[in-house]
């Protein structure tokens, strides 16, 4: 097992996903980011510079391992093979956290590479709990359970999602990861309130907090249509949102997603930037000139 | 007039029927998939069909950099399109996507005047596991030196995860270095034997000699170093070892040496 600094916890305080072009920026003043994410399934090879370059970022940051494949709402079993392959990379790195997504992305054997969307029944609910005590049992650790971004809703659903993924959280005893970028845009595609859905949300439960960019596109109707594609910098309303957010829920690690289109490093820092001025309660909009200034000093 | 589904229970959409509606265009979206106001969710659903057959196409662009350079990008994307429906990935390790993309593209009418292409895209899969291959601390060619002639003949050399070998009847790595490398020389004509070894973090693929191949090709299959230095000599008499162990040296190819036993 590494050692890393803190194994037990994020700090509440800005993080980034991290990404291979930006390594040697990191090591060298990784300010104002005091934590990173991985995606897991990019560490699963048995060797090479991916594991070493985690080992290297390990010894000085707090880790987040974020599982994108392994499928929680999938109809068919969790596949062995990769909660192993997830048990292996989890005992080895001991990292400060453990998330995955409400959603499937595996089926008849398949892997689509994409969060798919679930009901939201009693039938979901007990097979998404049912996976998630398989991968705690697995893993030996609680994990947290990211909110989807939503572009249709199911006829059949019978619960709300915040509800819904309490209700997950209160059976399993995971905690929550709570995408803000995720509420905005199903907010914006099915119609509801965002304010609503922060109000309704366990608070409580949430590890952490995730910031992304979207694309908008229209529907059939011509009604906004929007995309989580991470490839741009958070849009104002976010921001806002997360204001709204850390009020209620005091201060989370926060977490800037950005997987396409990856900029400079400045250009990441800058979002992680007003992230920081954010769980100091400042304006977001001082955050802004103040990043800028820097930028320019 | 749109054709019906079949459906187990009314209203809803099973995950069977949401991935065959996902991965085919001409299927109707499932009923039971709405809008906020019960309405059918229509162009909602080509979100997902999209998100699927971009992110797949992608991953075979990062996968296959020079297959997709050879064919164009238009070209690329069609048949990107067209493997990824009969061969969605197998696993959610996307850094193996793609194990059947050479004999996928063996097999297309279309292209088969471009014999060497699944050659090619073996070289990049194969390079592609070399790049995430186990590492393993390589041997100390000073321990090589020690050994006496008929005790080196006898052994057999532990060879890295890493290592490959690919043998094709065209030029591949001449191909691919020409659309890799600037200032890289035309590919001519020939079959060619290509080496990768990862002697850091880096693979490197190198076009071996007919004889180095044939040395290096029986150490892989577990001769013992006299063994393979005679099946070269049974196409040159002059052969020497220095030449494939160099290359596996400087490889860091070698981990040990085990007695023949």
């Amino acid at each position: 097992m590494l050692q890393s600094p803190s194994q037990t916890a994020l700090p509440n305080a800005p993080g980034v996903g991290y990404k291979p072009q930006h390594f040697a920026e990191i090591i060298d003043q990784a300010d104002p980011v005091q934590w990173l994410e991985i995606h897991a399934e990019n560490y699963m090879g048995d060797g090479g510079r991916p594991l070493a370059q985690l080992r290297h970022l390990a010894e000085s940051f707090p880790i987040s391992i974020h599982g994108v494949g392994l499928s929680i709402g999938g109809e068919s079993p969790l596949d062995p093979e990769h909660l192993a392959r997830l048990k292996r990379l989890v005992d080895w790195l001991n990292p400060a956290s453990f998330s995955e997504h409400l959603a499937w992305s595996t089926h008849d054997g398949h892997f689509y590479n994409d969060l798919l969307p679930l009901p939201y029944t009693d039938a979901t609910l007990n097979r998404v709990c049912t996976h998630i005590d398989q991968l705690q049992d697995t893993i030996g650790r609680k994990m947290l359970l990211e909110n989807p971004s939503s572009y249709l809703a199911f006829a059949e659903s019978t619960w709300s999602e915040p509800e819904f993924l309490a209700e997950i959280s209160r059976q399993t005893g995971c905690g929550l990861l709570l995408d803000v970028n995720n509420v905005f845009v199903s907010a914006t595609n099915l119609e509801f309130s965002p304010q609503g859905y922060i109000d309704a949300f366990a608070l409580d439960k949430v590890g952490e907090i995730h910031l992304g960019g979207h694309d908008e596109d229209e529907d059939d109707q011509g009604r906004p249509l929007l995309i989580d594609s991470h490839g741009r910098e958070v849009v104002d309303p976010v921001w806002a949102l997360l204001d709204y957010t850390l009020e209620r829920s005091g201060p989370k690690p926060v977490l800037i997603e950005w997987d396409n289109d990856v900029p400079d490093w400045p250009t990441l820092a800058a979002e992680a930037e007003r992230a920081a001025f954010a769980l100091k309660g400042l304006p977001s909009s001082g955050a802004v000139s103040t990043a800028a200034n820097r930028a320019t000093a | 007039m749109s054709q019906t589904e079949p459906e187990t229970v009314p209203g809803t959409v099973d995950q069977t029927t949401f991935t065959e509606a996902m991965m085919d265009g001409a299927r109707n979206v499932p009923l039971g998939l709405v809008d906020h106001e019960g309405a059918a969710a229509g162009r909602r659903f080509s979100v997902y069909r999209n998100n699927v057959a971009v992110s797949l196409t992608e991953a075979m662009h990062s996968a296959f950099p020079v297959i997709a350079k050879l064919l164009g990008k238009k070209n690329m994307d069609g048949l990107s399109g067209i493997f990824l429906r009969a061969h969605p990935p197998n696993s959610p390790l996307m850094m193996f996507y793609g194990a059947e993309f050479p004999a996928f593209l063996e097999n297309m009418q279309q292209l088969s005047h471009l014999g060497y292409l699944g050659d090619v895209a073996r070289l990049e899969l194969a390079l592609r596991h070399a790049y995430h291959a186990a590492d393993v601390a390589p041997m100390d060619p000073m321990a090589l030196a020690g050994l006496s002639e008929p005790a080196l003949l006898d052994s057999r050399v532990v060879l890295a995860p890493a290592l490959q070998l690919i043998r094709s009847p065209w030029p591949i790595g001449s191909i691919w270095q020409f659309n890799t490398n600037a200032g890289a020389t035309k590919p001519q004509a020939g079959a060619e034997t290509v080496l990768i070894t990862r002697p850091d973090f880096d693979p490197i693929p190198q076009v071996l000699q007919p004889t180095d191949a044939i040395c290096i090709e029986a150490l892989i299959q577990g001769a013992s170093i006299g063994d393979a230095l005679e099946q070269a000599r049974t196409t040159d008499t002059e052969f020497d070892l220095s030449s494939p162990l160099t290359l596996l040296l400087q490889g860091g190819a070698i981990t040990g040496l085990e007695s023949k036993g």
